[in-house]
Formats: C-alpha cells, sequence, structure tokens
C-alpha cells in the first residue's frame, strides 16, 4: 500500500471503529500502540496499526465484520504473555486486545464448571472457586499473568498436566466469534457436542480461526493432601532412568519436574530453595490424593529413587517446606535471567526415553555455538524446555540462539517428539514446521484455516508456514534426514 | 498377533475413488453398522491393517494400525497392567481400534478418566484426496499445527480412513469395588454430582430402578477409605454388570423401541420425557428407550443444555444426530470439504447430502 493510500484507509477505519467503540477504547498514537508491539517473545516487534479494546461480543462481531468488509487484517491479544510472538501485530492491521473481558460470568457448583470471559487471569478461577473445595487444573508457570483465553489460542499445560490433562482435557464450552463477525456456540455444556469435534480443533489454533469471547471451563475437586519429593541425581541420565522406573511403576505424580545443573545453580542463587548445589540433576515428583494413598506412594517412590541410585532424597514435610521446594522450579526462568542479560526459551517434546541423547546433543549445539544452556523439563509429558542464555546487546548474538533454537528443535523432531509442546508455533517455529510437517500436510492445514477464515485476515501469517516458504527452506535444509533432491550429485 | 500393512492399498483406492468420484464406506470390524445415518458406496475394508506398531509402557503411549482388533489392543495393555482409561465399549469381538475412534464411544469411566478423544495423542490418516497424513504425535503435549486428530474422533470416517492411531494409556488401578444404594432418581442425581466434586476415587456412576451403582477404583488405601466414606452396600459380583451396561448387554437394552442417547450437564434433574432411562456418566450420559416425536424429544433435552441422538434404530434416513444450527453447520461443511472435496468418505453417515 502506498503511504498516502494506506494513511487514507487507516484514518476511514478508525473513523468507523470509533462508531463501535467510545473514544478511549480506539487506540491511534504511537505511545498508546507501543505497549502492544510484542508478546512474551520480545525479540520480535511490530507496531500495530490501530488498538481496539472491546468489552462485549457484539463490539467483536462489529469489528471483525468491518474488518472482513475493509479486507484488513485482524490480530486478537489477550494478557501478551505468550512465547512465539503469536499475538505479534500486524503492520497494517487491528490489534484486538482482549484485556476488558474480564469477568467470571458464572459457577455451576453442581455441574463443577465455571463460565469466563477470555480475559479472566488463569490463576483467578482457581482462586474464585477454592471456597467450593474445587480448582481449574492447567496451571501455566505464567497463570498469575496470563488469561484463559490464550490458554485457549496455545492449548496451554503447566506442571501438573501428566495427571490433569491439557487446556483441551479441561474446556466444555466457547463462544467464538468469526472473522465474518458473527457468533458461533462450539462444545457444549454436556460432555460432548454433535458434529465434529470444533472444541478439540479450536483449543492450540493459536488465534487463526475465530476469536474467543467465553469460555466455559470444567473445576476438579481439590486433591485432599499433596506432598513432594526432592532428589538429586549426579547423573542426568540416571534422573531420567528414574522418570521412567516411577511411570513404568504404575504411578502418575501430580507433578515431576527435573532441572540439570546450570539451572540448579541460577535458581538457588536466586530464592535459596535448599537445593544440592553439587546435583548433576534435581528430580522433583508431586504425588496428592488421600492422606493414606500419597503416604504410600511416597513410601514407594523414595523406594524406587533409592533403587535407581538418587544421591539424596527429600520429603518435604510440611506446605511451607512443599512450597519452598515447588519455588525454585517456579523461578527457573528469572533465576536464569539473572545470571544472563537475555534468554531464550524453547518448547520442544521428545518421548522420555531418548532425554539422555538429547541433553548430549544440546550440550554439543551448546558448544558448537558458544552459547550457555540450562535445561528445565516437565519430565513427565517429555516436555523440555531449554534457556538459551545470550546478551542480545552483542551484534549477532540473537541471530546465533535464533539458529541454535532452531537447531535444538530440529533434534526434537528427529527423535520422535514435536516442536512446541505448549508454547505455540507463533512467528517463531515456523521454519520448523516445514521440518516437522510435509507439505500435504501443511496444504490441510491451510484447508482448515479457509472453512473457518476463507479471505485468510484473523492472525495472517503464524502458525503455518506458506507452502512457498517451506519449499525455499527445505530446498536448504536437510529435511528429515534426507537431503533435497536425492538424485542431484553433490560437491 | 497379527501384524500387516495395508496401507498402500488403502492409499491407492482412495485415491482412485477421488478421481472417479465414487463413494466408499469405511468398515473396520462391521461391529457399529447400526450406527449413524445409513452407509452407501463401495465397501473399503481397514481391518487388515493390523498390529501394534510401537508400545512403549514407561511413555504412557500405545501406537496402533486402525484394523487392529480393540481386544487384542486391550490384552497387551492389560499384560503391562494398563488400559485405556475410557473403556470403550466393543459392541462385538470384531470391534476395531479405527471404528472405535470413528464411533467415539467412551464407557462408564468416561466422566472421570476422559473420553476417547481426551486420549487421542496422533493419528495417520487417508484424507478425501488419497493423501496420507500424519497430525499430532506420541507425546501428550503437542500444538504444532492444529489439532487434526482428535477431530477425527467421533467423525465417522468422513473426514479422512484412519490408519493408526497414538493414545495416550494409563495404569490399571490395583483394586476396583462397587457400593449400590437404593435412592430416588432425584436423591441420585444429586448425591452422584456431589460426590464428584470431592476427591474421591471415582471411575463410574450409574443409575437405574432406583438402584446406584458407585464404582471407586485406585490404590487400594484410597479405595477403602472412599467406600468408608460414601457408604452403601458392597457388590462382590460388579465387574460383569459393568461390563454388560457398556456393552449394552444389560436386559435393560433388550427393549423394542428406538434407543437414545442423551447427553446433558451430568447435575441436570430427571428429565420428563416418556419411555424407560438408564443413567450413566454420572447423569450426563442417559439411555432413553422412547417412540416420542423425535423434534419433541431433541427441544426438552436442548433445554437442558444438551443434544440428543437416535442411538439405535428408528429411522436411519432422517436426522440421527441433533441437527446443527446454521453459523455451525457451515464451519462442519466447510470443514468436510477441506479433509474430503469430493464427499467420497462415507457421504450421508452424519448429515444428509455430505
Amino acid at each position: 500500500m502506498l503511504q498516502a493510500e494506506s494513511r487514507r484507509v487507516r484514518g476511514a477505519l478508525i473513523a468507523k471503529l470509533r462508531d463501535i467503540l467510545p473514544r478511549q477504547f480506539v487506540l491511534t498514537e504511537a505511545e498508546q500502540l507501543r505497549p502492544y508491539e510484542c508478546d512474551g517473545l520480545t525479540a520480535y516487534r511490530q507496531l500495530p496499526w490501530i488498538v481496539v479494546l472491546p468489552s462485549n461480543s457484539e463490539e467483536v462481531e462489529k469489528i471483525l465484520a468491518l474488518c472482513t468488509a475493509r479486507g484488513v487484517p485482524v490480530v486478537a491479544r489477550g494478557a501478551g504473555t505468550g512465547l512465539s510472538g503469536g499475538a505479534l501485530p500486524h503492520p497494517h492491521g487491528v490489534l484486538l486486545s482482549m484485556t476488558r473481558f474480564d469477568r467470571i460470568l458464572s459457577v455451576d457448583r453442581a455441574n463443577r464448571t465455571a463460565c469466563v470471559q477470555p480475559g479472566v487471569r488463569n490463576i483467578a478461577i482457581s482462586e474464585k472457586v477454592e471456597s467450593l473445595g474445587l480448582y481449574y487444573a492447567p496451571d501455566p508457570s505464567s497463570q498469575i499473568a496470563c488469561s484463559i483465553g490464550g490458554n485457549v489460542a496455545e492449548n496451554s499445560g503447566g506442571v501438573h498436566c501428566l495427571k490433569y490433562g491439557l487446556t483441551v482435557h479441561n474446556l466444555l464450552k466457547l463462544e467464538v466469534v468469526l472473522m465474518s463477525g458473527e457468533s458461533v456456540t462450539i462444545g457444549a455444556d454436556a460432555l460432548d457436542m454433535p458434529g465434529y469435534d470444533l472444541l478439540a480443533l479450536m483449543t492450540g489454533s493459536e488465534g487463526m480461526l475465530g476469536v474467543v469471547t467465553e469460555v466455559t471451563v470444567r473445576l476438579l475437586p481439590k486433591p485432599a493432601v499433596a506432598r513432594v519429593i526432592l532428589a538429586a541425581f549426579d547423573d542426568l541420565a540416571v534422573a531420567g532412568n528414574a522418570v521412567a522406573a516411577i511411570i513404568g511403576a504404575g504411578i502418575i505424580p501430580a507433578g515431576l519436574e527435573m532441572m540439570d545443573s546450570p539451572a540448579i545453580l541460577a535458581v538457588e542463587d536466586f530464592v535459596h530453595a535448599g537445593y544440592p548445589r553439587d546435583a548433576a540433576a534435581l528430580l522433583l515428583c508431586e504425588l496428592d490424593g488421600t492422606e493414606s494413598e500419597v503416604e504410600a506412594g511416597i513410601r514407594e517412590v523414595t523406594g524406587i529413587l533409592e533403587l535407581q541410585g538418587a544421591t539424596e532424597i527429600r520429603v518435604a514435610t510440611d506446605e511451607a517446606e512443599r512450597q519452598r521446594f515447588w519455588s525454585g522450579r517456579k523461578n527457573a526462568f528469572p533465576a536464569v535471567g539473572r545470571i544472563s542479560p537475555d534468554y531464550y526459551c524453547i518448547d520442544g517434546t521428545i518421548p522420555k526415553k531418548r532425554l539422555g541423547e538429547v541433553l548430549t546433543g544440546i550440550s554439543k549445539l551448546s558448544n558448537e555455538y558458544d552459547l550457555r544452556v540450562a535445561n528445565v523439563f516437565h519430565a513427565g509429558d517429555g516436555n523440555l524446555h531449554p534457556l538459551i542464555l545470550y546478551d542480545g546487546s552483542q551484534p549477532g548474538a540473537f541471530e546465533r540462539t535464533e539458529a541454535l533454537g532452531g537447531k535444538i528443535l530440529e533434534l526434537c523432531i528427529a527423535v520422535g517428539g514435536t516442536i512446541t509442546g505448549e508454547h505455540g508455533v507463533g512467528v517463531e517455529k515456523l521454519n520448523q514446521m516445514c521440518v516437522q510437517f510435509e507439505m500435504p500436510e501443511l496444504d490441510q492445514f491451510h484447508a482448515i484455516k479457509k472453512a473457518f477464515d476463507p479471505a485468510g485476515l484473523l492472525n495472517p501469517g503464524k502458525a503455518v508456514p506458506t507452502l512457498s516458504r517451506c519449499a525455499e527452506f527445505n530446498a536448504m535444509h536437510v529435511h528429515k534426514g534426507r537431503l533435497p533432491f536425492p538424485e542431484l550429485p553433490r560437491f | 498377533m497379527t501384524s500387516a500393512d495395508i496401507s498402500a492399498e488403502l492409499i491407492s483406492t482412495v485415491a482412485d475413488a477421488f478421481e472417479r468420484g465414487t463413494a466408499l464406506e469405511i468398515q473396520g470390524g462391521g461391529t457399529k453398522q447400526f450406527y449413524g445415518r445409513r452407509p452407501s458406496g463401495s465397501l473399503l475394508r481397514v481391518k487388515g491393517h493390523q498390529g501394534i506398531v510401537n508400545y512403549e509402557p514407561t511413555e504412557l503411549v500405545v501406537s496402533v494400525r486402525s484394523g487392529t482388533r480393540l481386544s487384542e489392543l486391550q490384552q497387551i495393555l492389560a499384560e503391562a497392567q494398563q488400559m485405556l482409561g475410557f473403556e470403550a465399549p466393543a459392541f462385538g469381538a470384531d470391534a476395531t481400534v479405527g471404528g472405535m475412534v470413528a464411533c467415539g464411544f467412551s464407557g462408564p469411566a468416561r466422566p472421570y478418566h476422559g473420553s476417547v478423544r481426551d486420549a487421542v495423542l496422533g493419528v495417520e490418516i487417508i484424507n478425501g484426496r488419497g493423501q496420507q497424513l500424519r497430525f499430532g504425535g506420541e507425546v501428550i503435549k503437542n500444538v504444532a499445527g492444529y489439532d487434526a486428530s482428535r477431530l477425527m474422533v467421533g467423525a465417522m470416517g468422513t473426514l479422512g480412513v484412519v490408519l493408526q492411531v497414538s493414545f495416550k494409556v494409563l495404569p490399571a488401578p490395583e483394586v476396583t469395588m462397587t457400593r449400590t444404594f437404593e435412592m430416588s432418581e432425584l436423591s441420585a442425581l444429586e448425591q452422584m454430582n456431589i460426590w464428584a466434586g470431592r476427591p474421591l476415587p471415582l471411575s463410574a456412576c450409574a443409575f437405574y430402578a432406583d438402584r446406584l451403582s458407585v464404582r471407586l477404583c485406585g490404590s487400594g488405601d484410597a479405595v477403602l477409605a472412599a467406600g468408608r466414606e460414601i457408604g452403601g452396600d458392597e457388590e462382590h459380583d460388579a465387574i460383569t454388570w459393568w461390563e454388560s451396561l457398556r456393552e449394552q448387554a444389560l436386559p435393560f437394552f433388550a427393549q423394542e423401541e428406538p434407543l437414545w442417547r442423551l447427553s446433558v450437564p451430568p447435575a441436570t434433574g430427571p428429565m420428563n420425557l416418556p419411555g424407560d432411562c438408564l443413567i450413566d456418566w454420572g447423569g450426563a450420559q442417559r439411555w432413553l428407550f422412547c417412540e416420542y416425536s423425535a423434534a419433541a424429544l431433541r427441544q426438552v433435552v436442548r433445554d437442558a443444555g444438551g443434544h440428543a441422538t437416535l442411538f439405535r434404530g428408528g429411522n436411519r434416513d432422517g436426522e440421527i444426530f441433533e441437527p446443527l444450527q446454521s453459523v455451525q453447520l457451515r464451519l462442519q461443511r466447510e470443514l468436510k470439504r477441506a479433509f474430503d472435496p469430493r464427499s467420497i468418505l462415507n457421504p450421508g453417515r452424519m448429515v444428509e447430502g455430505w
């Protein structure tokens, strides 16, 4: 678009948006737009054209219908805590901030559900229903800040998802506005819905298919007791074997987390959780249930950990100690942030039994790229978060970090894993999507998108790479272990 | 166990049908042919595509070809003291894993251990263009690309021929115990939902003819403590009863009228509908034999926040499933088109015309 033409189109759009929303909820000045230029992935920034802050679904319907009529892209944004650039604005698009959708609409005690607006923070739901002995299970580490709408967009997990599931397992119903401006109910207050399972499809769709304006979540009874065991190991692979042994014994821990030595040291310096500083790996295993069940479980897990060669085992004796054990893990990211000017978080998932070789591979890559890596690992579900430490003020440092991150993700694919467990593809992992999926699969994703958003105006350019981008990327890279054009001679 | 990979043959048949625009009726073991709208098209037999492709008990994941018999899969899992949490009904010895996924039926444990779709981690399918596609994988957390895997559950093959599925599996419970109570329907519905709001190891709650049956499962300690907490009488021969409920082999299921499946919010009170009703899923699934008008019945169920499916019997050329409202219907039709543009896969099995 030419600059003058662009200015004219933008001006006309602003006037129309002000017919829909009060003046203070249509932001147009650069200083007002600045806070929206990035999400939690701060390396990518783009000033939005216009920011709007609707507060009800009728306003969202009108905004989307208007943007469809004018061919203007729309990007929805929740709390902005996303880590893959999923809410990165479009330079000629409207950024739809959902923060004013901040009310818990109703709690149904008998059916154990809560109906909330998408801007409600994850933890606020559990706080609201605590007195009923209920809670909302998915607990991403950003739960004090992240909003439930964003959780739906990314199918967020957390430390308890091996036992209690991801967002997709804890949702019943969504109210969604399509890019056309039409509203549609997806899911039901019952346990299933007629027709195709659009609820599963919407969950984790990264804001590409519709804008969620209401969410009904399932609530679970709070376990009577939760206790945590801390175990130290002098070898990462041994700790990995201990994880397999616990699961193999038929135990599903409520949480099972692992950290490597660089992460342990960073955390210990920061929160003084009492972690053994000389350990090569640290395992936190939480069990919940009834008093007697948890006691029996603690005995069994302690026995397994001893047998597997843990160098130290501590069971939290009270709630304060339990919180202290967890405080280290929960503060791993900021702790790493203290020892490095910048860090970059990777989100690969791997089969648990390949942990040893993946960590060895990461260590090799870390040396090759001359960048330190600290690893925290949702060991129960195989979700690995390597944190790459770098200094963004050094020229080329971020590019090298991104390249290392890409290599780590390709390693995850090579062992049968995936490039993102819970952070989403966003703009960050588009190239790795080309490695994980074949062209017909990507083509199928585009066809799904088209069924919901024929003009491709909702969050364009995210989550699924174009076929031409992949053709270009794959031409330069080894694809699933195969060189491109294997029939051609190489020199 | 048998292992055979006939995917190449299946792909070429679908690709050929796509070229010619001819309909295919996808069939596994043929045990759930009674379900859905009347099938048409030339038969595509999937049951020869058999075998466990990967099973790692410590990863809690199994990947299996769609023609594998459900009973074989269950056997292999049981040998490692594991199970599919959703307790799928088979409706016959020939039931296959593919049919289980396509129909998406879950058994009595569903409200407490999750549904078929909850356990699906990845699929390999043939879409209506004859392309072999893989979505999801063998890991529990995965948000790379849209969740096309869970979309296949309950789609009755209309979006793709399922070739292979990866499931999350659960450890088999150490102990199972059933307690029974004499009470009214109203009290039973209240009681089931009060217990479901407490941290009890419930794995099934069903009610019929003034009798509430509650199944507890988990570690010995937890089950014993829970049994003491809820009271009632211990039922010693309960395993067969729960199996008969799951397989619709109880005398209740031998009635003449059409069988409706009502899916409602669990705490919905007694529904004033004519006919004989059995309550499963802690109130969330109700089986009803009745000749009542479909439109009137559906209205009552909709008002309760649920939907009704004509499960067995009745007019199979009519609306078996809850009719969808206009925007929803358009989305579903567009999605069908996205996977199967020439509508060759089980056309008309869910919705008339496509």
